[in-house]
């Protein structure tokens, strides 16, 4: 029979799980009914007068061209930051484990980008894409080519999708090596006995022993890329050319914090929630299945 | 700059027990760092060294909209300081805040200070006063578009300095030669809705929008797509694609450019005085606003950007009448004097421009006085007297991405400005129904 270790009262499991429900609680459960009761009013600024639309946020939102565009920017934003930032955390994993001598130097230096703030990645991504000191921008003109990101709207997706990648390449790439190291070495030396080659040993058997580690970062960047990437626009590009880069968080914050147009700004924040609601469902109940714990 | 306020912080704490028995203390938020930032201090200091009633105490809360914000929020939590400075796309905004600001006008009468609505610019004040003639807020910071030019940029290119720029038609034939004469940068620009569209309506006297540009009423729409600025935009939109005209971003990053003498002519702020002269390597010289003659015979006045300083509701009335003794210093004719020839923003009183004249600056700094001439020369119009619209801030970063599909070509000005407006007609409906 299954041994099992029960708590004897209620008292203790309550108190040991209080601090949880505790944050959850003031930093989740609460702001987010506040975002949901606020998005059924247009209030004015100052909190003077609020008046009540019921669901007229959402439907000024959702009638609004430009705002179902920018589901289409996060998509392709969040799909190429999480793809930037997973496949080379992954490749330079692989490599920094094949390392026998110095591997804990190279670890170290991978680490550093992921102490960076985004606002402050941002800024150096963006000093190096100045159009006009740019150290890059200027390679890139003796090349012939002339960068520039405030009028060109792919460049200036692909320069803050680096620039959100890059930090949490340092992120990803810890998970994977931690990932690699547990891989029972005698599966592979079996398979190499066996004739399989690096590479036929990758996809066969290292692989499959990630998946749980590449699910979990999987959900964890996708979660970053709509959130958190917030400072690396607002330094970069402010949303544009166009509306280039304006992704759904960037308009929350821009809507709210600059227009003043609280309810709109919170309708954003619910359909936001439910956005992420439903693509972490997704992941959980489709892509878990091919994960082999 | 940071030491210093963390020392103004330290004396300000040490100070105030013994002080508060007899001072009144006045919160006073502003938007300024830097030389700005160390102007406004001064200012205060004298204010507070030359009475010892009152008190008043700066404190830096960021960039315009930071600022705007944080009074807001300050508000919302009862914490709200006297005096928010906010800039005017804010304006509308503290304009229906009914409950939340104290006119200006008002405070004054109350507080028994000196002042006299006459002395202010008409152009200045008009943008903070009701059609009744009351003025809500102080203007304190004002300043209106001009041409700079780099005399070396043009020389290079074989261009003469002093060649007559006061049409976009002459431009564009020196944009031409600038370009034939292997100039990269012939124009660049910062500011663009302000410069491009909002002045560039008051200045051809054709409407930005509805309802006198907003002051008549809530129910106003943008009129930013009438033939005039389309015609406007569809030149710049060539002058772009030419390689004649360089974009370099929404806000001043054009002034670096300038700054570095890369460009031969740039549209900006008057208030960009400061940082040119302290900055430029190169001869630069000071012109008005170019207009198009093909629209109008003679321009009209531009108008301000630039903030002005709120009164909020919600404090005691002896702390008020610190608060209007501190805007009456503010507006007296020396101040402002030191303050237009300090930063390059106006002078917001007629005397302080007679000061400032009489004193010679005009003679030894050539071309200061140009912003002055260009905004009072005539008496504004309804298109001219500036802009009253509410959610400004957003409309403006509407009006940046469709300008922006401008000059990449991907839309005609006209696509662009249709564009712009029903997009920004929708934001003024969803403002006019929250203030109802």
């Amino acid at each position: 029979m299954e041994k099992r270790v029960t708590f004897r009262g209620w008292l203790l499991p309550l108190v040991l799980i209080a601090p949880q429900v505790i944050i959850s609680a003031v930093f989740f459960f609460y702001p987010a009914a506040q975002a949901i009761w606020q998005s059924l009013f247009i209030p004015d600024p100052f909190g003077l007068s609020s008046q009540f639309v019921g669901l007229g946020n959402f439907e000024f939102l959702l009638s609004d061209k430009f705002y179902r565009a920018s589901f289409l920017t996060t998509a392709i934003f969040s799909t190429l930051v999480t793809l930037c930032s997973m496949i080379p955390a992954l490749f330079l994993a692989v490599i920094a484990d094949r390392l026998i001598k110095g591997s804990g130097a190279y670890r170290t230096l991978l680490i550093w980008p992921y102490a960076v703030a985004p606002a402050v990645a941002g800024v150096l991504w963006l000093f190096m894409f100045n159009t006009r000191v740019g150290v890059i921008s200027w390679y890139l003109s003796q090349l012939g080519y002339e960068w520039n990101h405030v009028l060109n709207g792919t460049e200036a997706m692909g320069l803050v999708v680096v620039a959100s990648a890059w930090g949490r390449i340092s992120y990803n790439f810890l998970f994977f090596f931690a990932a690699l190291q547990s891989v029972p070495r005698s599966v592979i030396e079996a398979a190499a006995i066996d004739g399989a080659h690096f590479w036929r040993r990758f996809f066969t058997i290292v692989l499959p022993l990630l998946s749980p580690t590449a699910f979990f970062l999987l959900v964890v960047n996708v979660v970053y890329s709509f959130f958190e990437t917030f400072g690396v626009i607002h330094t970069i590009t402010g949303g544009g050319p166009q509306q280039a880069t304006t992704i759904l968080v960037y308009k929350v914050f821009s809507d709210g914090f600059v227009g003043q147009d609280l309810g709109s700004s919170s309708a954003q924040s619910v359909i936001l929630l439910i956005v992420v609601g439903l693509l972490t469902v997704i992941q959980f109940k489709y892509v878990e299945k091919r994960v082999h714990y | 700059m940071n030491k210093h306020i963390l020392g103004a912080l330290a004396v300000s704490t040490a100070l105030s027990p013994v002080m508060a028995m007899a001072q009144t203390e006045v919160q006073f938020w502003h938007a300024f760092t830097g030389r700005l930032g160390e102007l406004v201090k001064a200012q205060v200091e004298e204010f507070n060294a030359s009475q010892s009633e009152y008190v008043i105490v700066e404190s830096h809360k960021g960039n315009y909209s930071e600022t705007l914000n944080a009074g807001i929020a300050a508000f919302r939590a009862g914490e709200q300081p006297h005096i928010l400075m906010v800039f005017e796309v804010g304006t509308a905004t503290m304009m229906s805040a009914e409950g939340a600001i104290k006119p200006v006008h008002q405070v004054m009468a109350e507080s028994g200070a000196s002042f006299d609505p006459d002395a202010y610019i008409g152009s200045v004040k008009g943008y903070y006063t009701t059609t009744d003639g009351d003025m809500l807020s102080l203007p304190f910071n004002s300043s209106t578009p001009v041409l700079w030019v780099n005399r070396d940029a043009m020389q290079a290119a074989g261009v003469d300095p002093d060649t007559d720029l006061s049409t976009w038609e002459k431009v564009g034939d020196v944009l031409d030669q600038l370009k034939a004469g292997g100039e990269e940068c012939p124009l660049v620009t910062a500011w663009q809705s302000w410069i491009h569209l909002e002045n560039f309506s008051a200045y051809h006297d054709v409407p930005f929008a509805s309802q006198d540009n907003g002051f008549a009423g809530l129910d106003t729409e943008l009129m930013l797509n009438s033939p005039a600025q389309v015609a406007h935009l569809t030149a710049m939109g060539d002058w772009a694609k030419d390689g004649k005209f360089i974009y370099t971003g929404r806000r001043n990053e054009g002034g670096a450019n300038f700054r570095a003498g890369e460009c031969a002519l740039f549209t900006e702020s008057s208030a960009g005085y400061a940082g040119i002269s302290s900055e430029a390597e190169f001869e630069f010289d000071v012109r008005p606003l170019p207009y198009w003659e093909a629209l109008t015979a003679e321009p009209q006045n531009t108008i301000i950007g630039g903030a002005s300083l709120w009164v909020m509701e919600g404090h005691e009335a002896d702390e008020y009448k610190g608060v209007g003794e501190f805007l009456s210093f503010l507006s007296s004719a020396n101040v402002q004097a030191d303050w237009h020839q300090n930063t390059g923003y106006l002078p917001i009183t007629a005397e302080a421009g007679v000061v400032t004249r009489d004193s010679g600056f005009y003679d030894s700094n050539p071309g200061t006085d140009i912003a002055v001439i260009q905004m009072t020369a005539k008496e504004p119009t309804a298109n001219s007297k500036g802009l009253r619209l509410g959610s400004f801030d957003q409309i403006r970063g509407i009006i940046d991405e469709e300008l922006e599909a401008v000059w990449s070509g991907d839309k005609t000005a006209q696509e662009a400005m249709d564009s712009a407006k029903e997009r920004g007609d929708s934001l003024l409906r969803r403002f006019e129904s929250a203030n109802q």
